[in-house]
């Protein structure tokens, strides 16, 4: 099983049925994956804040959502995070393509990379991060523990996880 | 007419669906005017009450009408692609278009101006673009929820305020309250 197959085997285990991305290269894979699983609703969006509006939305109706989107998205999100998801306590599992980390060959994504990790710990957000590929063995548990306690919790996933671009 | 007047007009028709209402004075304008546990009052984040009320139709099979501005509309553009693209047909769009940002003092919008949010949203591959007078959106609206078919409705009335309190309702209550209306707790 690849590591793509593995992300959405357990979010469908995990009863994850709406799934929202706005797409990136490291991402490509577990897209992929999301597009072809037939137990989950797949809706690109324009913009992650679009994307949190519409999981915000799937949630009210019984749906578990989540978004999988880059880690340039926390600057476009924050906003959203923290006046609805955080707001109106909602869970909200973020599988986020950690740009700009070892291995990057676009220097602008280091601008936001150094970033990342301090605006989700400002946000008060769980953030997890995989950075070999065995990490992926938690996120059944990550996925377990953002539905219990109904927060956003990031997951930032680095080149060195998805071995390269 | 101006915005309160149109809701004022319409909330016997919203009472008993699922309403997913704009940030500001139309949450706080509906909230005055007939609150229900069927109405989701946004207390922030500009611009997501079509994304939300889309997301709450694609997964439950009650009708859901999102009361939008043409401000928060465009704020938000990418939405309409997104609805086209995903068609719910409980779903309804009323996007109360009074070309001005009403909530932080009548500002005027683009909208009000040389683009058509009609023409945007038929342009973005919606199938059903209503639009109408504020004077007809009752009409147009039960229309709509008797048509079974996704719709966006642009309600063209005219930009003003009525003196209306701010919701101190705590932002899980209303969640909490929507989400037994809906019956997904």
């Amino acid at each position: 099983m690849s590591v793509s197959e593995k992300i959405v085997s357990d979010l469908v285990a995990n009863q994850v049925s709406f799934v929202t991305t706005v797409p990136c290269k490291q991402l490509a894979g577990v897209i992929d994956e999301v597009e072809k699983s037939k137990d989950i609703y797949h809706i690109p969006a324009n913009k992650e804040d679009e994307g949190m509006g519409l999981c915000a939305g799937a949630y009210m109706g019984g749906k578990r959502p989540a978004i999988i989107m880059q880690n340039t998205a926390i600057g476009v999100t924050i906003n959203t995070l923290v006046t609805l998801t955080q707001y109106y306590r909602m869970p909200l599992p973020m599988l986020i393509s950690y740009r700009g980390e070892l291995g990057e060959p676009v220097a602008c994504q280091v601008e936001m990379a150094v970033h990342t990790k301090a605006l989700l710990a400002q946000l008060n957000i769980p953030t997890y991060h995989f950075h070999k590929e065995e990490d992926v063995e938690e996120l059944d548990s990550i996925l377990k523990y953002t539905f219990m306690c109904n927060k956003p919790v990031a997951i930032l996933t680095d080149a060195s996880f998805w071995q390269g671009y | 007419m101006i915005r309160s007047e149109v809701l004022r007009e319409i909330a016997p028709i919203l009472a008993d669906q699922l309403v997913v209402c704009n940030i500001g004075l139309p949450s706080q304008e509906l909230h005055m005017i007939d609150d229900q546990p069927t109405n989701f009052y946004m207390l922030g984040t500009m611009g997501l009450a079509s994304s939300i009320g889309l997301g709450l139709a694609l997964s439950q099979d009650k009708k859901v009408i999102s009361i939008d501005g043409d401000g928060s509309v465009l704020t938000n553009f990418g939405t309409l692609p997104t609805i086209a693209n995903n068609v719910a047909n409980n779903f309804i769009l009323l996007i109360v278009d009074n070309g001005s940002y009403g909530s932080t003092g009548d500002q005027p919008t683009y909208a009000g101006g040389k683009t058509s949010l009609t023409e945007v949203a038929k342009a973005c591959g919606c199938d059903n673009v209503v639009e109408c007078q504020g004077e007809d959106t009752g009409k147009v609206l039960q229309e709509a929820l008797d048509g079974d078919q996704m719709t966006i409705i642009i309600c063209k009335c005219e930009s003003g305020n009525v003196k209306v309190p701010v919701i101190t309702m705590d932002p899980v209550v209303i969640r909490d309250r929507f989400m037994r209306a809906v019956g997904s707790i």
